[in-house]
């Protein structure tokens, strides 16, 4: 059976050419970058150059790079050096709908006696940026806000929110794990001085990530242990890792207007194709404002898991916000925050595209999906009152 | 993913006996929407009082529906006596064993047993004197008890396994770890019949819809349901509603009083954050 790949923004395939341009740290070019000779230093070289690919997709300069293990180590990197270089600091601004990385980090530095402002969102799942003006004090470290939500992919306004985090001396960080490579970024024309991104979201392998570090911004290392990363991280390079990420930011600064073309018009035909077979369907999200490759969409009175089965046993993989995924007997914190209805929660799939998938397969699942729903909703007693009331044409 | 068996997964692909009997001996609904599993129940007996038919209705997982499928199965040709004695634990059994944290899918198939079969005797749908512990997940007192008891438990962490109490706020920890407690030492009981979860949600659902919010769409508002936490209803408003300075009044005064006369005195509306 033929996987079809619509969970993206879980982690995506490694680039062929990326592939490619790892192996040879696997085999001959093993060389440590710190070592004295040569046979070493080349590897140096070709860090060098993985760092500028690096910066140039996000217009930033190499120097601003740091190559980390994950996006979820950039976001405690970033959050906890904010709260080192100002130990008199003791409030942290963020959101309701944030990665774990940063939620859960907060959760922790909350009980170890900081003070978390997480701002609301509407049932869109938009920022106010006036509930930013107001939270914000003079006790305010830092301000951590994500750049495009994985769940849903709607994007905060971070650049407007970095300028008035700015105007108060606060600083800025922003998790763009999921806009990296999708959404056009250009650190030369914003204020943000904290940035993370993960590689394995771009086409390059797990276990490689950059936090970028404004020029001028004070930094206190997180992994201490070494001089390397100019001893802002410590331990040994992952040297495939980072050539291999460093390729992927080159070929997503390629494909950037693929995903805003190609990628976008499939999700956009994925879409229309779903909600135009299926009753009581509908899209979780500004749908004005999100990322080019995802969409979430909720099935009433269905739940996801098993939607998510049922469609693996037709090789289509995708991901849900209901309890029973997770693990934790609540649907996702997203969408609680956006007040989407727990008979629309639990039957929440994101579908999250990328520049590998192909109209066919598009069409395959916008045609598979009406008979996963129906058969559900077939079994499900709340579908059935709902139709006995009449409200709706089966 | 789950590691779920393979009985798990045939059951799921291959749920045998969905829908539900017309006039039927006995029917039970438990569980909830926003709890994000329910399952309706039905049977019928035959001349002999041994159980004909039994069928199933299930919002839920994989393993909630594989579970409901596997109940229906075992229980058919079974006198009532003997269909009591299935425990949740024997559902699991006869899945070849479920993950732990979804034990709760079939403590729900046993409930719904019980229910159905104290529904053909003629008692009420609900358990007499039973008290919600778990507020985030509507579960009594007795529910966790009989886990506690039929499956030896011994931490709160199982009782969230197994019945989902304490899974949402853990609000309730320490009184379930009470309720560990006390079941290893001796029972107790109290009677107070209430709704299940069930009704309570479409009661509240109905309500709204015929109460609330034609009057509300009169003034150019609108209300939308979004959870029922216990006895707390949290709602949207929206449309005019949404930007009136008078829309706490409106709750208060008008949606909250009309749903503690019509569904039960104890509710209490909450807007949901903006």
């Amino acid at each position: 059976m033929k996987t079809i790949y619509l969970d993206n923004n879980a982690t995506t395939k490694v680039a062929p050419e990326v592939l490619e341009a790892m192996l040879p740290y696997f085999t001959e070019l093993y060389g440590n970058p710190s070592s004295m000779h040569s046979f070493g230093g080349q590897v140096a070289q070709k860090i060098r150059i993985a760092r500028e690919q690096a910066a140039a997709l996000i217009g930033a300069s190499p120097e601003e790079i740091i190559f980390t293990s994950c996006g979820t180590e950039s976001d405690n990197a970033a959050i906890r050096s904010a709260l080192a270089t100002q130990p008199e600091k003791k409030h942290i601004i963020t959101s309701r709908v944030e990665h774990p990385a940063v939620r859960i980090l907060c959760a922790q530095l909350a009980a170890q006696g900081c003070r978390i402002t997480e701002l609301p969102v509407d049932k869109e799942g938009r920022l106010d940026l006036q509930n930013l003006e107001k939270s914000m004090t003079p006790d305010t470290a830092i301000v951590s806000l994500m750049w495009g939500n994985n769940e849903t992919g709607v994007l905060f306004p971070v650049e407007e929110a970095s300028a008035m985090a700015h105007e108060r001396g606060i600083l800025f960080h922003t998790d763009a794990v999921q806009s990296t490579g999708k959404i056009p970024i250009n650190l030369k024309n914003n204020t943000i001085d904290m940035l993370s991104v993960s590689g394995h979201k771009l086409h390059a392998p797990k276990g490689i990530g950059i936090l970028y570090v404004r020029r001028g911004t004070k930094f206190s290392p997180f992994m201490i242990g070494g001089h390397q990363e100019r001893e802002r991280r410590g331990g040994t390079e992952n040297t495939s890792g980072i050539v291999g990420l460093g390729k992927a930011c080159e070929l997503a600064a390629k494909n950037m207007e693929k995903e805003n073309t190609y990628v976008r018009k499939l999700r956009d035909k994925l879409e229309r194709g779903i909600l135009g077979r299926i009753p009581q369907s509908r899209i979780n999200g500004d749908t004005g404002n999100r990322l080019p490759n995802t969409t979430n969409i909720s099935f009433e009175f269905v739940e996801g898991e098993s939607i998510l089965l049922l469609m693996n046993e037709l090789g289509i993989c995708a991901s849900s916000g209901s309890a029973c995924t997770s693990g934790s007997l609540q649907p996702s914190h997203v969408l609680r925050a956006m007040g989407v209805p727990f008979t629309m929660a639990h039957g929440s799939i994101r579908f999250s595209l990328s520049i590998y998938n192909t109209e066919a397969e598009i069409d395959f699942v916008a045609a598979q999906m009406p008979a996963i729903i129906e058969r559900l909703r077939g079994m499900s007693p709340y579908w059935d009152a709902q139709a006995q009331a009449g409200k709706i044409n089966k | 993913m789950w590691e779920y068996t393979d009985k798990v997964k045939e059951h799921f692909l291959n749920p045998r006996n969905v829908g539900e009997i017309e006039n039927p001996d006995g029917v039970a609904e438990v569980g909830s929407l926003a709890c994000g599993d329910a399952l309706k129940l039905t049977f019928k007996l035959d001349e002999n009082k041994r159980i004909k038919e039994a069928m199933f209705k299930t919002f839920g997982c994989a393993s909630a529906i594989a579970s409901s499928s596997a109940l229906t199965e075992m229980i058919k040709g079974m006198t009532l006596e003997e269909a009591l004695q299935v425990s949740n634990k024997d559902i699991a059994e006869y899945l070849g064993g479920l993950p732990d944290e979804k034990m709760h899918c079939s403590v729900m198939g046993k409930q719904a047993l019980e229910k159905a079969i104290e529904n053909y005797k003629g008692a009420p749908a609900v358990e007499p004197g039973a008290k919600i512990i778990c507020e985030c997940f509507g579960v009594t007192d007795k529910e966790i008890e009989r886990a506690v008891r039929e499956n030896n438990l011994a931490t709160v962490e199982e009782v969230t396994n197994y019945t989902k109490a304490g899974g949402g706020c853990g609000n309730c920890h320490d009184a379930i770890a009470r309720i560990i407690e006390e079941v290893r030492s001796g029972p107790k009981t109290d009677t107070r019949p209430k709704l299940t979860n069930l009704q309570k949600i479409r009661l509240i659902e109905e309500t709204i819809e015929r109460e609330i919010r034609p009057s509300l769409r009169h003034d150019g508002g609108d209300i939308d349901l979004i959870d029922v936490i216990g006895n707390r209803v949290i709602v949207a408003t929206r449309g005019a509603c949404a930007v009136c300075k008078a829309s706490d009044i409106t709750l208060k005064h008008f949606v909250e009083h009309r749903l503690k006369e019509l569904v039960s005195p104890d509710i209490i509306v909450e807007e949901v954050a903006k």
